[in-house]
């Protein structure tokens, strides 16, 4: 079965093959703009040229720069047992036949990526904080879509496309600086002039150079995304458990910013990290992810659906996103699907425990504890003298006596609900004013949440 | 002249096309061979852990020694099936063995200074671990069985697949009774 993602490629050659022709074109028109006669073929094959030795570095030094670049450290199985032992379970069930090495980045930053351009020396890269912060079901589901990128071939596949966006910016740039100086220096030079300085070559050209960038970074995008959902489908395939990468998703969208990145590796990372936050959609031409919300909510539908295929995951896409085809109908049909299996043992009980085990001492110690009605606890000193308290996050105030909501701040009648299907997962739905984002983590227990951007009110119900 | 030029280009292209879907069966019967010898590793590796958690177990708890016997010879029943190579058996002997794995590590919840041991606890991420990769390496031999036994079925390669005796090979199935049955909650 995943042999057949790999040849299911057409389409995405398809673009790559537009992004080549866009390029050879541009550097084309630089040579005739400073060539009348032949200068077309030398500037097509200039380019060419430069994108070849450009690809040809990253193949050969990509990983390494990256890695060594971020003082990245190797994980061996003594250093870090359980992510080598999870990495080793998703090399196992993916079927490669190498197992990746494994590197952590000290960063705060909840993020991953996978390199490997060529199949027998891949690496996974994770940040420290995300090792400390997921849980084991949650990490992996991040080690299945990063392994998913190995697999699928999308390392090599977004770096050439990457060079190649690299190299058509390049030369738009040139070819506008040039187009730009030559016009304003035209009497002195005329002979060198762009097209003997002709107005309406003139003007094909600026326009080529001024779109050929932003086509070329539609069609990169367009790419892109369509490889995250895949990768999505994959893990969840891989992992048969959905929910897990969901709920490491919805993590990591809080804090997915790690300052090392350049924009060609920006797509290998399992969260975009330069563009953090819930409210992706606004920025949609600048983000190489598809909205963090939707992925979440396609991969809670798969798990309530019971079985985990690639032709599940396509429907629900189709429903959630567009109309268009993730996989042929080759792979769908030869994905027979598993039973959705269940959760880990570990420690799922520990962390709550810890927490109410604080607030216990802190009760002894003269602290008051109210809880808001959006969820939040607020404490109290005992040295505290007000009255009324703000809530820090949904700005109501609260009597300090007996933690119920101060009449005059209990508006509007709530009439939006949101069911939790989950209490052991991160769950996320948008606002109905579409600028912002709900996460409610396991731990909520709040009968309220109010949007930061609308201020609409709605009512969480609980399963049970 | 031309028919014996014309019978030649035929006889090429059947010799050919021989080859080519003679190959493909062999490609897919070698992955299925791969991924059955990864659910191997495994199973051994499991193996190897039992008798380490058992030691360290027994320390703690002097009066479950019934418990310990009956991992032991589950262990023990696994290991010479696997010894067998055959498929079924050896997903029979695994549950079993799963099962008593299951009620050991029950057990082990009433012994809390016993989960508090450090190497307790790395041999249970070992051992917890061993059981995904065995779930996930049947996950992998199981989808290579798949498309094996749809080319030994499925024309033009069921030809071949007949004449060189290339046979359907055995899903790995580990019955779980827990999964089939609805838990049971008691008080």
């Amino acid at each position: 079965m995943w042999e057949l993602i790999e040849k299911n490629k057409r389409k995405s050659l398809l673009v790559l093959f537009f992004m080549f022709i866009l390029m050879t074109a541009l550097s084309g028109a630089i040579g005739l703009s400073i060539e009348p006669n032949y200068g077309l073929y030398w500037g097509a094959a200039f380019g060419i040229l430069l994108w070849a030795v450009q690809s040809l570095v990253a193949y050969f030094l990509g990983d390494d720069i990256v890695l060594h670049f971020n003082m990245a450290v190797v994980v061996t199985p003594e250093s870090s047992p359980q992510l080598y032992n999870i990495v080793e379970e998703m090399k196992i069930a993916a079927g490669l036949a190498v197992m990746p090495e494994i590197y952590i980045v000290q960063s705060q930053g909840m993020n991953a990526f996978a390199t490997g351009i060529r199949p027998n020396k891949t690496a996974i890269c994770v940040t420290s904080g995300l090792v400390e912060n997921l849980n084991r079901d949650e990490l992996q589901g991040v080690i299945a879509h990063e392994m998913s990128h190995i697999l699928n071939r999308d390392v090599l596949f977004m770096t050439f496309a990457g060079v190649m966006l690299g190299t058509i910016t390049m030369l738009s740039n040139a070819l506008l600086k040039g187009t730009i100086f030559a016009n304003s220096d035209r009497r002195s030079r005329r002979k060198r002039g762009i097209g003997g300085g002709h107005p309406a070559i003139i003007l094909i050209l600026l326009l080529l150079a001024i779109f050929a960038p932003i086509l070329a970074r539609i069609f990169y995008f367009t790419i892109s995304k369509k490889r995250e959902y895949l990768a999505d489908a994959t893990a969840a395939r891989l992992t048969r458990y959905p929910i897990g990468l969901a709920s490491a998703l919805e993590k990591i969208a809080k804090q997915s910013s790690v300052d090392f990145v350049s924009k060609i590796t920006a797509p290998m990372f399992i969260v975009n990290p330069h563009f953090a936050g819930g409210d992706e959609d606004s920025i949609f031409a600048a983000s190489t992810h598809p909205p963090i919300y939707k992925r979440i909510a396609i991969l809670t539908q798969l798990q309530h659906g019971g079985t985990v295929s690639l032709g599940n995951y396509q429907k629900i896409y189709e429903k959630e996103v567009e109309k268009s085809q993730l996989l042929s109908n080759a792979v769908l049909k030869a994905d027979s699907g598993e039973k959705i299996r269940q959760q880990s043992v570990e420690e799922t009980a520990q962390k709550p425990a810890a927490k109410a085990v604080e607030d216990i001492i802190l009760a002894n110690s003269g602290f008051k504890i109210l809880t808001c009605e959006c969820g939040l606890k607020i404490k109290l000193p005992p040295s505290s003298m007000q009255t009324k308290i703000k809530c820090p996050r949904c700005k109501r105030e609260l009597s300090a006596e007996s933690g119920k909501l101060d009449t005059a701040s209990a508006g509007s009648e709530t009439e939006l609900v949101f069911k939790r299907m989950s209490l052991t997962a991160w769950e996320s739905f948008p606002c109905q004013c579409g600028k912002f984002t709900f996460q409610l983590s396991p731990l909520f227990r709040g009968t309220y949440v109010v949007c930061k951007r609308c201020g609409t009110k709605v009512k969480i119900e609980y399963p049970g | 002249m031309t028919f014996l030029v014309i019978f030649l280009v035929v006889v090429v292209i059947l010799a050919l096309s021989f080859f080519a879907l003679y190959n493909k069966l062999v490609g897919l019967r070698n992955i299925v061979l791969n991924s059955w010898s990864q659910i191997d590793v495994q199973l051994k590796r499991r193996f190897d852990l039992i008798p380490n958690l058992v030691e360290t177990a027994k320390g703690y708890m002097k009066h479950e020694n019934e418990t310990f016997v009956k991992v032991t010879e589950a262990r023990a029943a696994a290991m010479s099936a696997i010894n067998k190579g055959n498929v079924r058996e050896v997903g029979a002997a695994a549950a079993n063995l799963d099962a008593s794995l299951a009620k050991m590590l029950m057990t082990f919840e009433n012994y809390p200074e016993l989960k508090a041991n450090q190497n307790f606890m790395s041999l249970q991420e070992e051992l917890s671990s061993t059981e995904n990769k065995i779930a996930f390496a049947r996950q992998a031999y199981n989808d290579s069985v798949m498309s094996y036994n749809n080319a030994v079925e499925m024309f033009p390669t069921n030809i071949i697949a007949s004449m060189c005796s290339f046979k359907q090979s055995d899903f790995f199935e580990i019955e779980k009774k827990e999964e089939k049955e609805a838990p049971k909650v008691t008080f």
